[in-house]
């Protein structure tokens, strides 16, 4: 039978993580961990890893608004960002809130759980990328944050230490006024993983880009930001935006194909996304 | 560790479950619970058929570890009744016909319900968003989206639904006879029920397309396993070690020996109690392999033989010649050529294969999904060597098949292990290994010609065709041989000569899938009528109304179609409406954008039942002791014949539907109907239904002195005969056959492949994101002649249903063995991929079925694919080559 435990404290999730002889499997939401045990089960591979259970620990709950940033637990789910009041530098991560898979993963899926997981085409990383959002993660001996950016490694790996748990992921503020936008590009309405997604978030004054940060998903194994654009942006009038994107702006990028797409057709999407999600809000697509 | 209780409440009621505290919400439910309203479709959240609410909120209980529900209010189908909401959807959905198959629709209710209750009247928008985690593979969505923004209509109407009146249930919107069980939760599919104390089976599949393989000593993993009771291996088969289709084709074996064919061919089983199962670790298992290189279509024509009896790997070669096609097509005035490839489709029925079986003496039950009992009936026989009288089978509740539970899967390895150990044993397939095993859509290679005159007269048609029938015969010869007769369309076309050829390869095996490979043969043939009609400047519409078949005419293969040829009439119903989309496509593209807008349209013609066989049904109604019953052979996999059969049979024995018991394909209980394929139940046994009420009713009227114009009553007891009670000493019986007359196809595909078939015309509005490639479809609207609806409501289901997979198949689905084995990698349209579609139904009698009806299971399907590439081209002038066309393709298409 496998180990499964389910703590009601931080503090004795840690002990048990770090007194664990085998290193237990973290567990959220279920929403990757259980689709992934099902998939080892069809071929015969049943997983024995004992599992620890997050869900009851009440430091992992709830939005908070601090002096400069937002803390946003690990226990939060989609549909809790989808649905939250949150200044406007979070829309592109509440447009990607209401955009993975259906209404019951966003109900039990968490964001964490989405950066933890850490595939190419996770849905919350590049709009908090592009928020410069750090990873809270408690260990015995204490507290650390890491960027996003240093905290996912590669495909499916993490910074996270084994005895360590994700508690929160911190999003700095950004200017009132500031506009972020999602784009996801999908083969189906609902229940699609990615094929491309860009995350933007512009701050203007006087109409001109103070700063730009722009990221996008699934065309390498990490989520990338663009610095070579995001530099191009700065000091431009926003009207002008849409019209900087170039190909050799997705240097970082390293596409690939497979069964959803092919690498020069997602490099071509992604300056297509990237050239809407910075156009001004009356250009949206039109019906 | 000993696992505590856990408590918490579900319908209303505190429960307390012992059971590990990541133990799936679905299998509390199910296994410890027996809530089997709740179904497992993937056990991955990938089809939210196990669609609970968990304190209000929807969630996939397959996804749920028991210890998070700990203290918290679960509500499943089963509770669904107890709130005024939950009953008055619970009508919508029966009104509506928003259930067919109705294994999604516990699932549907319950993502539906979370909506509800906050909100009462939601938009079309909404609901959409709300189910958008549900996958429905039958419905095609649009009678779900209806119930749900009517269900607050039902509120006050608490009573069952009104039933047709005697002799008014042909032609009435009547609710599916069979549908209360389906939107309560308390039909059994396969996984649903078990004998008490039932072992569990496991099969073991190989990962490698073609290996070859030897077992080892099996005794340390006993051993280790001590649970394990029984390891099944080809050397166990009582019988003969294969089965399929053909009488004379048993090729693929029930356990392989020595070598496996294909990535999920079935090396052995084994036989547990299921924890024992469950921990069995496939490298455990003592096989070694020999990897040996797989044949794919390429090389396999003429190459290495897969099957010492194929040589050159062609499994069958089907052809019609009439005229000389190179001829006509080289004194044409406009010719056209394409070339298109498809991909393998899954069937994707929600509901998983799944059963039973049971040795009883020297018989042996097997209780599992299937559309054809007989048939498995004698595969049964032939694998455990034993009498057909042997064997009986009780069809499941069937959540689905599409042509995708012909074929037997799990039946002969549960008998055999039923029969050798003498105990039940049951088998549920997960969702990937369903998906590795069974049949596919073959994928088609097609190249094609044709030409016409200076006024758009069609001159000649040339048709290659090359399918994939992968490891095993399966269906590929009725593929074969169902093309080649389809493959120029519902058109006059003076010479043709078309060859289709079903080759072996490593591949799973192709089966058949609504259509039998003619959706595939459609669009390459569809294309071309798109190309001519510009070369000569005609609408496309029109040029396909003025080479459309007519009443009299003679096709390709010599049959002159006497009745019921009602293409014409579908493409006049549709005309009006294809010049208003396109009036409002060309206003949409003058106002330009990224979105280019299109309209297409497509014809196909379906023939009903086997081609050039016999395909017989036997129906049967009683009046006896136990009352009027319909004893009715012919499985509803959801299309819904067991309400027109019924239908039917009440009409023509006069009394209300509403009055029958039903016994359903229970092959000890029932006559062979045949399989449920070839959109052949309504035409075929819906005549053996008219005939065996005739014959009752007859019987009856004989017994009371009556004339025919007698008017029969039934109070549930007593059947009254103008008003007197008809006194029985012994029970009357009315029994019908029908064959449907046809003749057997001679080398050169000439003679009367089927006695009738079913007309359609679609049309296709959308857009193409010029920059991305995505389509957004808008609107379909479908003109089919269905000779009589019997139920427009169903009708109308299978058109929906059909639109949607073939939307699938043009825009998403492909399978890819190793790579998109489960529900998430392989998509099928969810709820926001199918636009409005707009359903008109011809009605052009055919005088040989029941009431003039023919039939739509599959005419449904076919012309929506080509229907949309037609509309892509006229967006884009891109013609789409490979299939699906996802959105890198059409962007390629439209570079090129
Ligand atoms: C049908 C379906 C559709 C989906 N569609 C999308 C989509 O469109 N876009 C998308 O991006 N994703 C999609 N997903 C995946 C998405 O649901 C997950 O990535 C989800 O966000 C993970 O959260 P969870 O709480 O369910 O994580 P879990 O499954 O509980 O865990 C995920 C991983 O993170 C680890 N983990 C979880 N929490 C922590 C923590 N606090 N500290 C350390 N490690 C932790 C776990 O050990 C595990 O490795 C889909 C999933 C399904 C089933
Ligand atoms: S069984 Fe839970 S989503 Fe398919
Ligand atoms: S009715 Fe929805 S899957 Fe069959």
């Amino acid at each position: 039978m496998t180990a499964y435990r389910r703590p009601t404290s931080l503090q004795e999730a840690l002990a048990l993580l770090a007194e664990a002889p085998r290193p237990p499997l973290l567990l959220a939401g279920g929403t990757d961990v259980y689709p992934a045990r099902a998939a080892g089960e069809a071929w015969m591979q049943p997983s024995d890893r004992p599992l620890l259970d997050l869900s009851a620990l009440p430091e992992l709950a709830g939005i908070e608004e601090r002096a400069d940033h937002h803390r946003i637990g690990a226990l939060v789910t989609w549909a809790a960002l989808r649905d939250a009041a949150l200044p406007c530098w979070f829309d592109a991560l509440r447009q990607a809130a209401a955009q993975v898979g259906g209404a019951q993963v966003q109900n039990r899926g968490t964001l964490v759980g989405n950066l933890c997981n850490a595939s190419p085409a996770a849905d919350g990383v590049p709009a908090l990328l592009a928020l410069d959002a750090e990873v809270e993660l408690a260990g015995r001996r204490g507290t650390r944050r890491l960027a996003l950016r240093d905290f996912i490694l590669g495909n499916r790996q993490t910074g996270r230490a084994p005895d360590e748990i994700a508690t929160a992921v911190i999003v700095p503020k950004a200017t009132p006024g500031a506009r972020a936008r999602f784009e996801k590009l999908g083969a189906r309405a609902y229940l699609v993983i990615s094929i491309v997604m860009v995350a933007v978030v512009v701050e203007a004054t006087d109409g001109r880009i103070a700063r730009a940060r722009v990221a996008i998903g699934a065309c390498s194994p990490v989520a990338q930001r663009l610095p070579a654009l995001e530099a191009a942006l700065t000091g431009l009038p926003v009207e002008a935006a849409a019209a900087i994107p170039q190909p050799e702006h997705l240097a970082p990028l390293s596409p690939i194909d497979d069964v959803r797409a092919t690498a020069g057709y997602r490099r071509h999407t992604a300056l297509v996304l990237l050239r809407r999600a910075l156009s001004a809000p009356a250009e949206a697509r039109a019906a | 560790m000993t696992a505590q209780a856990t408590l918490l409440s579900v319908n209303g009621t505190a429960r307390a479950v012992t059971a590990p505290g990541e133990t799936r919400l679905t299998s509390v439910l199910r296994d410890a619970l027996g809530l089997t309203g709740t179904k497992v479709g993937c056990d991955a959240g990938d089809c939210g058929a196990c669609t609970v609410l968990l304190d209000g909120v929807q969630v996939c209980a397959c996804l749920v570890p028991l210890a998070q529900a700990e203290g918290r209010s679960v509500t499943t189908v089963e509770g669904l009744a107890a709130t005024a909401m939950g009953a008055a959807l619970q009508r919508a959905f029966l009104h509506h016909g928003a259930a067919q198959c109705g294994i999604c629709t516990p699932g549907m209710l319950m993502a539906a319900t979370e909506l509800l209750a906050a909100n009462p009247r939601p938009t079309e928008a909404e609901a959409m968003a709300s189910l958008g985690g549900v996958l429905c593979r039958c419905t095609g969505y649009r009678k779900i989206l209806e119930a749900v923004l009517a269900a607050h209509g039902f509120l006050e109407d608490g009573r069952p639904p009104i039933m047709p009146a005697a002799g008014c249930a042909v032609g009435s919107r009547m609710p599916r006879a069979d549908g209360l069980a389906k939107v309560t939760g308390a039909d059994r599919f396969g996984a649903d029920a078990a004998p008490a104390g039932s072992l569990w089976l496991r099969a073991v599949r190989s990962p490698y397309p073609r290996a070859r393989f030897a077992f080892g000593d099996w005794a340390p993993l006993l051993a280790r396993h001590p649970g394990l009771i029984r390891v099944l291996t080809a050397a166990d088969i009582p019988g003969r070690n294969g089965f399929g289709i053909y009488p004379d084709i048993k090729d693929q074996p029930v356990f392989c020996e020595r070598e496996a064919r294909y990535r999920g061919d079935c090396l052995c089983a084994l036989v547990s109690d299921r924890a024992t199962l469950d921990a069995i670790r496939f490298d455990e298992l003592p096989i070694t392999w020999e990897v040996l290189e797989p044949v794919t279509l390429d090389g396999a024509p003429g190459g290495e033989a897969l099957h010492a009896r194929w040589p050159d790997n062609v499994l069958t070669t089907g052809r019609v010649v009439s005229g000389d096609a190179e001829a006509a097509l080289s004194a044409s005035v406009h010719v056209a050529a394409i070339g298109i490839e498809t991909s393998f489709v899954e069937h994707a029925y929600i509901e998983p294969e799944a059963g039973w079986a049971r040795r009883i003496g020297q018989r042996v039950e097997v209780f599992a999904c299937t559309q054809a009992p007989y048939m498995d009936l004698e595969e049964v026989a032939g694998v455990l060597g034993i009498p057909q009288a042997a064997v009986r089978i009780i069809p499941s509740a069937c959540g689905g098949g599409f042509g995708g539970k012909l074929d037997v899967s799990i039946q002969p390895m549960l008998a055999v292990a039923a029969w050798l150990l003498d105990r039940p044993v049951r088998a549920v397939l997960p969702r990937s290994e369903s998906m590795v095993s069974s049949t596919k859509r073959h994928p088609a290679r097609i190249t094609a010609r044709a030409g016409c005159d200076a006024t758009g007269r069609l001159t000649g048609f040339a048709f290659e065709g090359l399918y994939d029938t992968g490891a095993y015969a399966s269906w590929g010869p009725t593929v074969a041989g169902r093309v080649p007769v389809h493959a120029m369309g519902p058109y006059r076309v003076p010479a043709v000569a078309s060859r289709a050829r079903a080759i072996l390869t490593s591949n799973p095996p192709s089966g058949a899938f609504r259509g039998f490979g003619v959706p595939q043969a459609a669009i390459a043939q569809e294309a071309l009528w798109d190309r001519l009609a510009d070369s000569v400047g005609l609408d496309r519409l029109e040029f396909r109304a003025l080479n459309a078949l007519r009443a009299g005419d003679t096709t390709a293969t010599g049959q002159v179609l006497e009745h019921s040829v009602g293409l014409v009439a579908c493409l006049d119903a549709l005309r009006p409406r294809w010049q208003a989309l396109r009036a409002e496509a060309a206003a949409a593209n003058a106002r330009g954008g990224v979105r280019r807008h299109g309209v297409g349209i497509a014809c196909m013609w379906y023939g009903i039942g086997n081609t050039g066989m016999s395909n017989p049904s036997t129906m049967r109604v009683t009046l006896g002791p136990d009352g009027l019953v319909f004893h009715n052979g012919a499985v509803d996999i959801g299309q819904g014949s067991t309400t027109v059969l019924l239908q039917i049979a009440a009409d023509a024995l006069g009394l209300p539907a509403g009055g029958f018991r039903l016994v359903l394909g229970d092959t000890d209980l029932t006559a062979d109907a045949g399989k449920t394929s070839a959109s052949r139940q309504t035409f075929v046994s819906g005549r053996a239904a008219a005939a065996a009420g005739k014959a009752l009713r007859d019987a009856v009227l004989l017994r009371a002195n009556a004339g025919p114009e007698a008017k029969l009553a039934w109070d549930g007891s007593e059947l009254l005969v103008d008003g007197r009670p008809l006194a029985l000493e012994a029970p009357l019986e009315g029994i019908g056959r029908f064959d449907p007359p046809t003749v057997p196809l001679d080398a050169n595909g000439q003679g009367i492949p089927y006695a009738t078939y079913g007309f359609a015309a679609q049309v296709a509005a959308l857009s193409v994101d010029m920059e991305l490639g995505t389509v957004h479809l808008r609107r379909i609207v479908a003109a089919h002649d269905v000779g009589r609806a019997i139920n427009p409501t169903l009708v109308e289901g299978q058109i929906h249903g059909g639109i949607a997979q073939g939307i699938g198949l043009a825009l998403m689905e492909e399978y890819l063995p190793g790579r998109t084995e489960n529900l998430h990698d392989y998509l099928i349209p969810t709820v926001g991929d199918v636009p409005e579609i707009e359903c008109i139904l011809v009605e052009e009698r055919e005088p040989l079925g029941p009431f003039g009806a023919k039939g739509i299971g599959e005419p449904a399907l076919v012309p929506t694919a080509p229907a949309i590439f037609s509309a892509i081209r006229d967006a884009t002038g891109a013609t789409i080559m490979r299939i699906p066309a996802l959105p890198h393709r059409v962007l390629d298409a439209i570079g090129r």
